[in-house]
């Protein structure tokens, strides 16, 4: 039952897995790339590691799968926006059929 | 049940595979760093299905111990692209 219930995890884990690295292939800027693939890879990994977890209980291994996933969602969110912060700042074009950005006010005040 | 674990892994490291494409094909240096972070992250999924197929409990401390050495690599690489110095 245990097993059963893991694996459905692990499969949701891989789908949202699968369609972040498709949008890191696919989209047409980096700013795009890092919103598609970013959310949906922590959260398929997240899945991955909570099905780890249901596998294996509160053992050794249940407990350390289950510390790694609040690392991963802080890491990650804050490191995707450093690194889309500094991109902005390096200097690299939007997308020509961007709509808007908001963002240019916001760095002329400072 | 493990035959599915397998092709489930398989299909993760093809996934990998997609992040070297991006890696030698980016256009600019910001995507190539898009690309190792969620490389970095991937890899995380990856040794937490290799406890399972495997059955080596050590597998599980590389992937906390990855998680925390890719947040570091990806600030330190934001850090050079924002032009700023390391405690600023």
């Amino acid at each position: 039952m245990n097993e059963t219930i893991s694996l459905i995890f692990i499969g949701i884990g891989v789908a949202f897995d699968f369609f972040g690295c498709l949008g890191l292939i696919r989209l047409p800027d980096v700013y795009n790339r890092l919103q598609a693939a970013t959310k949906s890879v922590t959260l398929g990994t997240w899945s991955i590691l909570f099905g780890v977890f249901i596998r294996y209980g509160f053992s050794g291994v249940g407990v350390k799968a289950l510390i790694c996933i609040p690392l991963i969602f802080f890491a990650s969110t804050v490191a995707a926006h450093a690194l889309i912060r500094g991109s902005y700042i390096f200097g690299i074009k939007m997308w020509e059929k961007s709509v808007i950005d908001d963002y240019q006010n916001e760095w002329k005040q400072d | 049940m493990t035959s599915i674990i397998y092709i489930l892994l398989y299909i993760l490291i093809a996934l990998s595979f997609f992040c070297l494409f991006r890696i030698i094909r980016g256009p600019s240096i910001a995507d190539r760093m898009v690309a190792i972070d969620i490389f970095g992250i991937l890899t995380v999924g990856i040794c937490a299905l290799m406890v399972i197929i495997t059955g080596r409990r050590f597998l599980i401390d590389i992937t906390i111990t990855w998680a925390i050495l890719s947040f570091i690599g990806t600030l330190t690489l934001a850090k050079y692209l924002s032009r700023k110095k390391l405690n600023e």
